[in-house]
């Protein structure tokens, strides 16, 4: 184990897994000479090359299709997105090219690509760069959705994924770069998409949460240990596919559900997990799946109104203390 | 039919008062509905002709129901999309036989009447489209019309979490008798826990033989349906009493002066009657003034502190109880606190309040005083933040400048809503009512 950022964690990835098949490259703006916006392929240049860092265009459709097609011919790109709200540009290519030629070539082509890049709100980076965008790729069949807290997870999902025969999206986040975490050095850590973990073990409510939210509340957890109400965090840790047997294992125990996102609400993750919960265990709760998520809304510039629209502690606070009854 | 209180779900068309073909003009009285609350005579909203009669006098129907049209003569109101009427509420019928013909039931495709239609339907000269009492949104898609002499209208359904329920049933506790402490009431795991954890029910006690000749039923009990009144009674009471955290205070009041200036204001000739209610009233709204956080309402964020006196006034009735407001009670005159006082109070009794009567109450006043009660604690009726329980005036031995007298004495209690206020703020308001009923010339000035 060594301590390192979540940044050092993607950065090891990559390498240990560059290393391990020399079918894996990296294509993106920056990522090589400028060593990537958030200097997540810091190094691979310099030990790779440019056949296996390529500097592209500010072109996200094009380097994403060219990512897609060298996926088909049989290599194993990872295309960086600077930020993933980019990659609205390449959604044709990621969600009629990647997601489906599988199922359309009749199992001919499989699509081994790993789209990657920061997500979700993070400092005044405003409307257009802030936005929770798992949302527009979990809702599509032939996607696997990763959203890593922890920089372990960073690392062990990120070489899951470069090996995963299918198109993964891993969103990573530009507040949690520099977050530190005990990280195996290991190169044959991984940790296997679809298996949530439970962070924080509690008896009275569940609290699901994932990236930055998950921060958040294991705070108000921590606080509310001190009034009485044990909280057990659920990290899902991959969105899709979505590992519904531990969420509902620990819904069976507590009774009670609070789902954070920090995204909006309407047809959130939220409301996926909410509706999974009542067919699964609506014999086992004690109150209605409570959602805190972000408001309805773009994001404003403005500090204090961002603020406002994320989820604050408080209201995580407020939503356990109403499912708990207390 | 017209939403005529925060808890109606459903309205009784009890006598129409214009036929078919009468000319309306906005304001005529043109039907009386009974409502779980009162009977109230019901305003047109417009002026017309009322072409069309659609829920007939014992009809019962859910709010926002066309109950009628009005409309120009000349206009074509085939096009009103009319919910079919529910048979009217078969009377609790006393020896009618079989049950009533069950209301024929309303096919589902019914439900999808379009609604734009209803609100397209009356362009009404000069003033904007109005069908009568249908300013409400699209009709609710009809219930099933509740079955006549059903009854526990809302009240029926027990709330219950899965997991409580899951849980009474497997320890055989009946949900009926336990008390939800949950949000509206919800059982919740806790409830049916502290339920099993509950000593069984007293042991049954023994049959005793009859002892007195007296006559009883053969039945042990019987089972009353609820009138619409219990009904609601029942239903907001428990939203009062479990979410708001009440506290009590109690003070003893001297009438003695009190009492004599009554005497003297009811001697004068030609003066308004004067009540030791109206006086109370009086007091509680100079009082009130005083203390914003007694004339307050707990708003979740916020507190909204009233900047006017309108005082609920609990009448009893026969059937339950009813609030009239008293509007602006801390700019009227006991004379006119009086006057209005007495005309609410009888048309309380007689059922014939019009809806503004019936809400916007920003403290409430419930006196027992008739009764021979020496004191009480009233139950706050939400949003409002204090109700003032007042017991009888009474003759009873007091103790002044050392010696025993006989004095009049009368005790109250205010309930206070803890998340608004506290209890020295409850006990201050109270010395103020005190003060101003022991020295009531205050209350004429």
């Amino acid at each position: 184990m060594a301590v390192m950022t979540y940044r050092e964690a993607l950065n090891m990835a990559l390498r240990e897994e560059m290393r391990r098949d020399p079918k894996v490259f990296v294509i993106g703006e920056e990522v090589g000479l400028y060593e990537g916006a958030y200097k997540v392929t810091q190094g691979l240049l310099k030990e790779f090359g440019a056949q296996r860092v390529v500097d592209t265009p500010i072109a996200e459709s094009g380097f994403t299709g060219v990512g897609i097609g060298a996926a088909m011919a049989g290599l194993r790109p990872v295309v960086e997105m600077m930020t993933f709200n980019f990659a609205l540009l390449a959604l044709d290519q990621i969600v009629n090219s990647a997601a489906k030629m599988y199922y359309m070539s009749g199992g001919q082509f499989n699509v081994p690509i790993v789209i990657r890049g920061p997500g979700g709100p993070a400092a005044q980076l405003a409307a257009q760069h802030s936005q929770s965008m798992e949302t527009y790729f979990y809702h599509v069949p032939g996607l696997k959705v990763v959203r890593p807290t922890t920089p372990m997870d960073a690392k062990g999902l990120l070489k899951s994924s470069i090996r995963d025969d299918n198109p993964v999206i891993f969103i990573e986040s530009e507040t949690l770069y520099n977050v530190k975490g005990e990280v195996p050095e290991d190169p044959d850590f991984t940790i296997p998409l679809g298996q949530a973990i439970v962070r924080r073990e509690g008896t009275d409510v569940t609290v699901i949460a994932y990236m930055g939210m998950m921060y958040r509340a294991m705070e108000a957890a921590e606080e509310l240990e001190k009034e009485g109400i044990s909280v057990e965090l659920v990290d899902p840790r991959t969105l899709r596919p979505m590992d519904t047997e531990t969420i509902i294992s620990s819904v069976r125990k507590t009774h009670r559900v609070v789902v954070v996102e920090a995204g909006a609400g309407f047809a959130g993750m939220g409301s996926e997990i909410a509706a999974s919960v009542t067919e699964q265990a609506f014999d086992d709760l004690d109150a209605p799946v409570e959602r805190v998520t972000g408001a309805n809304a773009p994001m404003p510039y403005a500090r204090n109104l961002e603020l406002l629209k994320t989820p604050s502690k408080a209201k995580i606070t407020a939503a356990i203390q109403k499912v708990c009854y207390a | 039919m017209p939403k005529l209180s925060e808890a109606m779900e459903t309205g009784k068309v009890i006598q129409w008062l214009k036929r078919e073909g009468d000319a309306v003009k906005g304001g005529d009285l043109i039907l009386e509905v009974e409502t779980d609350k009162a009977n109230v005579e019901i305003e047109a909203f417009g002026s017309g002709v009322l072409r069309k009669i659609v829920v007939p006098e014992g009809g019962q129907v859910p709010v926002g129901t066309v109950v009628g049209i009005i409309a120009d003569p000349a206009e074509d109101i085939s096009g009103v999309a009319i919910e079919p009427p529910p048979a009217p509420a078969a009377a609790p019928a006393p020896a009618s036989g079989p049950a009533a013909p069950a209301p024929a039931a309303v096919p589902a495709m019914e439900t999808y009447r379009s609604a734009p239609a209803t609100a397209a339907v009356v362009p009404m000269t000069p003033e904007p489209a109005r069908v009568a009492a249908a300013a409400a949104p699209a009709p609710a898609p009809p219930r099933a019309p509740a079955p006549a002499g059903d009854a526990a209208p809302a009240g029926g359904r027990i709330r219950v979490s899965p997991l409580a329920r899951k849980i009474a049933a497997q320890a055989g506790v009946d949900l009926r008798l336990v008390h939800g402490s949950g949000p509206g009431g919800r059982i919740i795991r806790r409830d049916v826990e502290a339920a099993q954890a509950a000593p069984a029910a007293g042991v049954a006690a023994t049959a005793a033989a009859p002892a007195l000749g007296i006559a009883r039923p053969e039945a042990e009990y019987e089972d009353v349906p609820l009138t619409a009144m219990r009904a609601a009674i029942a239903k907001r009471m428990p939203l009062s009493k479990a979410p708001v955290p009440h506290f009590y205070v109690t003070s003893e009041v001297a009438m003695d002066a009190a009492w004599r200036l009554r005497g003297e204001l009811n001697a004068l000739e030609g003066g308004v009657k004067i009540s030791v209610t109206d006086m109370i009233i009086r007091a509680c709204a100079v009082a009130l003034g005083r203390h914003p956080s007694i004339n307050a309402s707990f708003q979740g964020a916020t507190m909204r502190l009233h900047h006017r006196a309108h005082i609920g006034l609990a009448v009893a009735l026969d059937a339950g109880l009813i609030t009239p407001v008293l509007r602006d009670c801390d700019v009227k005159p006991l004379s006119r606190i009086a006057a209005e006082a007495r005309d609410l109070a009888e048309r309380a009794r007689a059922g014939k309040l019009r809806v503004p009567e019936l809400s916007g109450a920003t403290f409430s006043i419930s006196n027992l005083g008739m009764f021979d009660v020496e004191e009480f604690s009233a139950i706050i009726n939400p949003p409002e933040g204090a109700i003032l329980a007042v017991g009888s005036v009474l003759e009873k031995p007091v103790v002044v400048d050392g010696q025993l007298a006989v004095g009049r004495r009368m005790k109250l209690t205010i309930s206070c809503d803890h998340r608004v206020t506290d209890g020295a703020a409850g006990a201050r308001f109270l010395q103020d009512v005190k003060r101003l009923l022991e020295e009531p010339l205050r209350l004429l000035v």
